[in-house]
């Protein structure tokens, strides 16, 4: 079950041209929703690489959002069908890694679109708490064993020594 | 001053004679046949440097290591990723011996294919190398245990870690030299640099920043790519991109360096010199530049596109760098092994 008290960290991608701009609009419109995701303001969705994903939840993220214009209306053509194709591959990959699909989501939110960037951050917010905490570092600590094994051989190399004429 | 002889040409004449550690890790032992590989200009490296280990060819003790002054070995060429407590004892004790420690070849680099078994813990591994494989002959089920006692006292193995570390991971690294393994020219190139004290900045690595790519003769054009097949599935025409055919080639996002070595022998780059400089994970970047190019605008059909293309996603991007990718590992089923949720 989730912690009651876990307020999930979430880091979203926001293109310039248009989600950005929605989330403008929601907070000039007084438009209420969850303060948990920390705003980036990128050029464009197509600019948001899997590592920009990656690096987020491996320093501790539970959750992203990549926002973008959308399809047919990038500033830059076709950033956001780009961004769409790096999604769905990220997304594979971050099933083998064991995370859960959940976490990361790519919407098209315009800069007309206040009212549905509030909706996606409070469903995105939801589904995240619901999941728990990532703590992805965690997976790679090593037990106490670990010190107790790196400290016996160095004795035992002393001990061995001292034996020596 | 002492004055060594000049031999063959050798760049290091007059220099008194260096101490050259090798060591060895979780590796196949390909890097030290590499080293042999220069030739007969091993013969300059024992000219210029005494080994002082080298497990595999030379006859010298860790106690041997172990008495020596810090900073006392000039040179370690370190290869393999840090698997077990053994190893990690040993990277820390060259690192505190040597002046400069080289991450030698693509395990102590990033991990290389021992990495990949970060998308298993030590359970996994175990269950198979001591349980599952046809060739495993073990009814009473043994494994290897970090304490043994035996009636002459405790016998103690290393012990095996969950996740494999690459040697930056572990200890401060100098300088990386990439490939698995790496050429002969440009292991002699290294040392060359190493010896006239020619060297880049403190945590480069040691070669070309150009991608591999830039060394493929191949014809390119814009890349639009429906369907990805794997290297049985199509036998590649030699003119044109591999890529552009469809084959996943690791080139466009791998360092150069071998002179594009399987393209040539019309098999795709796996990536093996790992990313050029600025490049914080190899296979994220690598996804994304082959994702960009799927000529599909539709959701499905690029679903599609990707699923049938990549049934196995970590070995086609992170043969060679899983353990040092940002994520290093699938999550651990028992996220609770010392782990804590702190």
């Amino acid at each position: 079950m989730a912690d009651e008290q876990f307020e999930p960290r979430i880091v979203g991608f926001l293109c310039r041209w248009c989600s950005y701009t929605g989330a403008d609009l929601a907070g000039t419109s007084r438009i209420q929703y969850p303060p948990n995701v920390v705003p980036i303001r990128v050029m464009c969705s197509g600019r948001v690489d899997p590592t920009f994903v990656m690096k987020a939840l491996a320093d501790g993220a539970d959750g992203v959002l990549i926002a973008g214009c959308h399809p047919g209306d990038c500033h830059y053509q076709e950033g956001n069908y780009k961004a769409l194709r790096r999604y769905r591959m990220l997304l594979r990959m971050l099933d083998k890694f064991g995370i859960e699909r959940d976490r990361v989501r790519l919407e098209w939110v315009s800069a007309s679109e206040g009212e549905k960037f509030s909706h996606v951050v409070k469903d995105l917010t939801a589904k995240v708490r619901a999941l728990g905490p990532l703590r992805w570092s965690a997976n790679w600590e090593e037990n106490g064993q670990r010190l107790e094994a790196l400290e016996s051989i160095v004795r035992e190399h002393q001990e061995a020594m001292e034996v020596q004429p | 001053m002492s004055t060594q002889p000049t031999k063959g040409g050798t760049p290091v004449a007059a220099k008194p004679k260096g101490k050259l550690a090798l060591y060895w890790a979780a590796s196949c032992g390909g890097c030290e046949i590499a080293v042999l590989q220069i030739d007969a200009k091993i013969l300059d490296v024992a000219a210029a440097f005494d080994v002082v280990l080298w497990p595999v060819a030379v006859d010298a003790k860790v106690r041997d290591v172990e008495k020596m002054p810090d900073k006392s070995i000039d040179v370690c060429l370190f290869n393999g990723g840090i698997r077990t407590s053994e190893q990690e004892y040993m990277a820390q004790l060259l690192r505190r011996k040597s002046k400069v420690l080289v991450a030698f070849g693509s395990c102590a680099h990033e991990g290389c294919i021992p990495g990949m078994a970060n998308m298993n813990d030590r359970e996994e591994i175990f269950n198979t190398a001591y349980r599952e494989t046809p060739s495993t002959d073990n009814p009473q089920d043994i494994r290897p245990q970090p304490e043994t006692k035996v009636p002459e006292g405790t016998l103690h193995l290393p012990v095996f870690y969950d996740t494999l570390k690459t040697l930056d991971q572990t200890v401060e690294v100098d300088y990386y030299l990439p490939g698995c393994p790496p050429e002969a020219d440009n292991i002699w190139a290294a040392i060359v640099a190493i010896l006239e004290g020619k060297l880049p900045p403190p945590g480069s690595v040691i070669g070309a920043n150009k991608s591999v790519c830039d060394e493929c003769k191949r014809e390119r054009s814009e890349k639009k790519i429906k369907r990805f097949y794997r290297t049985w599935q199509i036998k590649p025409d030699a003119e044109t991109c591999l890529l552009e055919q469809g084959l996943l080639c690791c080139g466009i996002a791998t360092r150069a360096g071998c002179g594009a070595l399987c393209p040539v022998v019309n098999s795709p780059c796996i990536g093996c010199h790992g990313p050029n400089d600025g490049v914080r994970d190899y296979g994220a970047r690598l996804m994304s530049a082959v994702a960009s190019v799927i000529d599909a605008e539709d959701p499905e059909e690029i679903e599609r596109i990707i699923e049938e293309g990549f049934p196995d996603p970590i070995g086609s991007f992170y043969r060679f760098s899983l353990a040092k990718s940002l994520l290093r590992r699938k999550k651990r089923s028992a996220n609770g092994d010392g782990a804590g949720a702190a």
